[in-house]
Formats: structure tokens, C-alpha cells, sequence
């Protein structure tokens, strides 16, 4: 995994108050610029690791180090999570507000970035007036109007459909080369995780462990090429082996 | 559809005119004397000559109810507010709540009326209603500021946003559909908590409607009686159709509750 690092994170482990170990400790470093995946099998503690990252949780062993200053970060979830009587607008708004921006800049960048994700003529629609895949992209807009260096996303296209959620994948890589993001991806889908990786970190059964950091060398862009090739598939089934010796799995016979 | 709404309209009223005519036939001919069960014709004639006196008192009913809510809003939003903030503050005063929830209020009303004095009916009856309003206030609003989508918490946090703009821009908006729901059950509250509480305390000094009924109930004018209950109803199906069209212009453009 080259390029500079990030992020380190050593050891990082989480246990709730109910005594549930739900992580770790997991070791991972994470370089600038990288589009790292993180997959497992359910409950092996990825969205914990990306709480943690995000700094809605702290660890309750290792510990979390940010190379330089803690970045700028945006976060999607798996529900698009918007406030249900606030417009598009008005949702897209949100963190520069909170952030203290000025009205004058706010405008501009709210405008600018509804347009990237196509939703300018929406900008007065209410959520429940969108299709699922549209409000997943008010739910990017909003992570993505606070300029981020870092987009954490939690799953955030598992409950669309296979073509919203493959276009979306092709507008979200646009966006990360464009902007040169960091984005950090949880996501249950193999198929998903080497499409848009740079890298694959695969988590062993609760509590998760890293258990191995696939990298994905295919080149930029992307696009249905590189879905219907070869290399493709060889690094699908890589990663899916990964995952099954990580889940214990392959003594099944799986 | 067109004919079949107009006909959803005119069935309720068309069934009051028919169940009227009734009344009044039934009353000629079993001839029922008046101080048990008047005609609706005697009752037109009491509202005639009595309506304008007991309108008064009505006003004066209706007066009572706006104020003694608008406390309980006060109250009942402003504790609920205070609970999500601390959850020892919580636990240490809602069961106090529910005791005055539960606690009929007929039976504090002669407590109350000697507090505040027995020549001050009015403010004995303003805070009973209030206290029997303001309970479906409380625990709505705390039931509503306690669903805010956690995960929009999370972002809130992310963003660095103060307890303030939590509660502001996050809470209170995720608790609106709740507190509207608190409110229109509120509002009927404190009418009949205004006049249970006015038969209960309001003998002397009560301007209201409930005593202006009593006492035409004593003195066996039982038409006037009858006036004075349609004005009660009218009252009721006045606020709650006011709350209700308020929650629906609330809610229109988000929540689904105010799909048609």
C-alpha cells in the first residue's frame, strides 16, 4: 500500500458497555489517497472501526493516530439519514452551517455540489419525495459540501438496487479521483469492494481482526471494462478466499 | 368519487336532522314532560332567549381551556425539554408526574380551591385544567425528542454542533409529529378538565358554562341545560378541528401522517 500514510490505527479495540467485544484490536494503516474497502462477514465489527475513525466512539484499547492535523470528514451512512422536514437544500446544508460557514460561501458550495450529484432542479424537494438513489446522493452531497478530506461511508449503497448502485459506484469514483479523497468504504459486497478499491482490508468473525489487506493495482478509470475482465475476477475470487479463511469458513468445504 | 364524497358529507348532518325530527315527535307523542326531556323546538327557544348570558359564560369556558393549555404547553414541553437533558432530573421527578396524572382531579380540586383561596374560583380551575392537560404534553414531547434518528445525532457531533443547536435544529423538529399528536389530546383535556374542575371548585365565583349548567340543572331548566351542553360540544370540535388543521399544515410537506 504505498503512498504516505493517514491514518494508523494500532490495535484499536472495542468493547461495549454490555461486554460485547464488537472490534478488535485491529491494526490498519491507511495511506493518502487511497480508496480502502473494509469487508467481513457481518458483525465483525467494520462500522465500528469507521465510528471509531470518525471519532464517534473512542477506542477501549489501542489507539487511533492521524499523520498531521485530524482531516476534514464527511460521513455517509447506510440509510441516507436526512432530516425528513428539511428540503434537499436545506440537508445539503447542514454541516457548513454547523461548521459556522458563511451564508454567501454555503450558497455557492451547496449549489456546486447538488449539480455534481445532479440534484439541482431538487434543491426544494423534501426527501420523502425522492427515489431511494436520490436520496443517497442528497445523503453524499451533504458529506461532500463540507469539502472533506476524508469520506467515510458506512455501507452506503446496500439497500439500493444492482443499477442505481452501480452507477453510483462509477460517480463516486469520478468524485474521489476528481477531488483526490481519501475515502474509507465498508461494504458486504466483494463484487463492490475490488470495483472500487484501491485496496481491500479483510476482517476476521467478531471481534474483528484485519486479518489481510488485499491490494487492487487495477488501473484508473474504471468502468465496465474492467468489470467483464479477467483480472477482475481473479481479484474478486482473491478476496472472497481472503474472507473465507478470515471467516473460518473453509474447512466447510465452501 | 365526487358523489360519493358529497354523500360522506351529508350523511353525518343528514343523520342529526332525522334523529331531531324524531326527538321532537317522540317527545309530542309520549308526552314527556318538559323537565325531563324537552323537544328540540324548546331548546331553539331557550337558545333564543338564553344563549346570549350563557354565550358569556361560554366565552368565559373558552378562555379558561386557551389559558390553562397554553400553560400545560409551556410546562409540559419545557420539563420535557429538561428531561432529555439529564436523565437523573428524569428519573427523579416523572414519577411525580404520573402521580399527578393519575390522581383524580375532583379530589384535589377542594385542596387547591383552599390554596388559592375559595373566593378565586377562576385560578382553582386554571391550575386543575392545567394540571390534567399537560400530562400527554410531557410524555409526547419526551416520547418525540427521545426518536431523533441516532445516526443524525452522530452528524450533528461530527460537526461539532452545541447542545443548543442539537435541540433546535435536530430534537424539536424529530419530536414535532409527537408533541402535535400530545396537543390535540391536550387541548380536549383542558376544556374538560376547565369544567370538571369548575363544577368541582366553582360554586360562588365561577363564570364558566359548567356552573351556568348546574345551575339551570338545579332550578329543573333543563332546555337551558341543553343549550349550555351544545355550546360545550361546540367548544370541543372548535379546538380539536383547530389542532388538527395546525398539525396538518405543520406536517404537510414531511411526515407521513398528514397524507391524506
Amino acid at each position: 500500500m504505498g503512498g504516505e500514510p493517514l491514518i494508523t490505527i494500532e490495535n484499536a479495540g472495542k468493547r461495549f458497555v454490555t461486554g460485547v467485544e464488537a472490534l478488535g484490536p485491529a491494526s490498519l494503516t491507511v495511506p493518502r489517497g487511497a480508496f480502502l474497502s473494509l469487508v467481513g462477514p457481518s458483525g465483525c465489527g467494520k462500522s465500528t472501526l469507521l465510528r471509531l475513525i470518525a471519532g464517534l466512539d473512542t477506542p477501549t484499547s489501542g489507539h487511533l493516530h492521524w499523520h498531521g492535523q485530524r482531516p476534514r470528514l464527511g460521513f455517509v451512512f447506510q440509510e441516507p439519514t436526512l432530516m425528513p422536514w428539511a428540503t434537499v437544500e436545506k440537508n445539503a446544508r447542514l454541516g457548513l452551517e454547523l461548521l459556522g460557514t458563511p451564508e454567501a460561501q454555503i450558497r455557492e458550495t451547496v449549489a456546486g455540489t447538488l449539480d455534481l450529484v445532479g440534484l439541482s432542479q431538487f434543491a426544494k424537494a423534501y426527501p420523502r419525495e425522492l427515489s431511494g438513489g436520490m436520496r443517497m446522493r442528497v445523503s453524499i452531497a451533504r458529506a461532500l459540501a463540507v469539502d472533506p478530506q476524508v469520506l467515510l461511508m458506512d455501507e452506503p449503497f446496500a439497500a439500493l438496487d444492482e443499477f442505481t448502485r452501480e452507477r453510483l459506484n462509477d460517480e463516486l469514483l469520478m468524485l474521489w479521483a476528481r477531488r483526490g479523497l481519501t475515502v474509507i468504504f465498508v461494504t458486504h459486497s466483494v463484487y463492490e469492494s475490488v470495483y472500487l478499491s484501491t485496496a481491500i482490508a479483510v476482517f476476521t468473525a467478531r471481534p474483528g481482526r484485519v486479518s489481510e489487506v488485499v491490494a487492487v493495482d487495477a488501473p484508473q478509470p474504471r468502468g465496465k471494462a474492467f468489470r467483464q475482465s479477467a483480472r477482475y475476477h481473479t481479484l474478486c475470487e482473491e478476496v472472497s478466499q481472503a474472507l473465507r479463511s478470515a471467516s473460518g469458513l473453509e474447512e466447510l468445504g465452501e | 368519487m365526487i358523489r360519493e364524497r358529497v354523500l360522506n358529507w351529508l350523511l353525518p348532518p343528514a343523520f342529526g336532522v332525522l334523529l331531531l325530527v324524531f326527538w321532537e315527535w317522540a317527545v309530542a307523542f309520549y308526552q314527556i314532560e318538559p323537565f325531563r326531556l324537552p323537544a328540540p323546538s324548546a331548546i331553539g327557544q331557550a337558545f333564543l332567549s338564553d344563549g346570549p348570558s350563557l354565550l358569556g359564560a361560554a366565552l368565559s369556558t373558552l378562555q379558561t381551556t386557551l389559558l390553562a393549555f397554553a400553560s400545560a404547553f409551556v410546562l409540559g414541553v419545557g420539563l420535557a425539554i429538561l428531561f432529555v437533558q439529564s436523565r437523573t432530573l428524569e428519573r427523579a421527578l416523572f414519577p411525580y408526574a404520573v402521580i399527578l396524572q393519575v390522581t383524580p382531579i375532583v379530589s384535589i380540586a377542594p385542596l387547591i380551591s383552599i390554596w388559592v383561596g375559595l373566593d378565586h374560583a377562576d385560578r382553582a380551575v386554571l391550575i386543575l385544567a392545567t394540571i390534567v392537560a399537560f400530562f400527554p404534553i410531557l410524555s409526547n414531547t419526551v416520547l418525540g425528542l427521545k426518536s431523533a434518528d441516532r445516526n443524525l445525532i452522530a452528524l450533528f457531533h461530527l460537526y461539532g454542533a452545541s447542545r443548543w443547536q442539537v435541540l433546535t435544529r435536530l430534537l424539536l423538529p424529530s419530536a414535532l409529529p409527537y408533541l402535535m399528536a400530545g396537543v390535540k389530546i391536550a387541548g380536549g383535556l383542558a376544556l374538560i378538565g376547565a369544567v370538571v374542575a369548575e363544577f368541582a371548585a366553582g360554586s360562588g365565583t365561577a363564570t364558566g358554562l359548567a356552573f351556568r349548567i348546574a345551575e339551570a340543572g338545579n332550578r329543573l331548566q333543563i332546555a337551558k341545560m341543553f343549550v349550555g351542553l351544545a355550546m360545550l360540544s361546540a367548544l370541543g370540535i372548535l379546538i380539536f378541528a383547530f389542532f388538527s388543521a395546525l398539525e396538518a399544515r405543520l406536517l404537510r410537506r414531511w411526515h407521513d401522517s398528514a397524507l391524506g
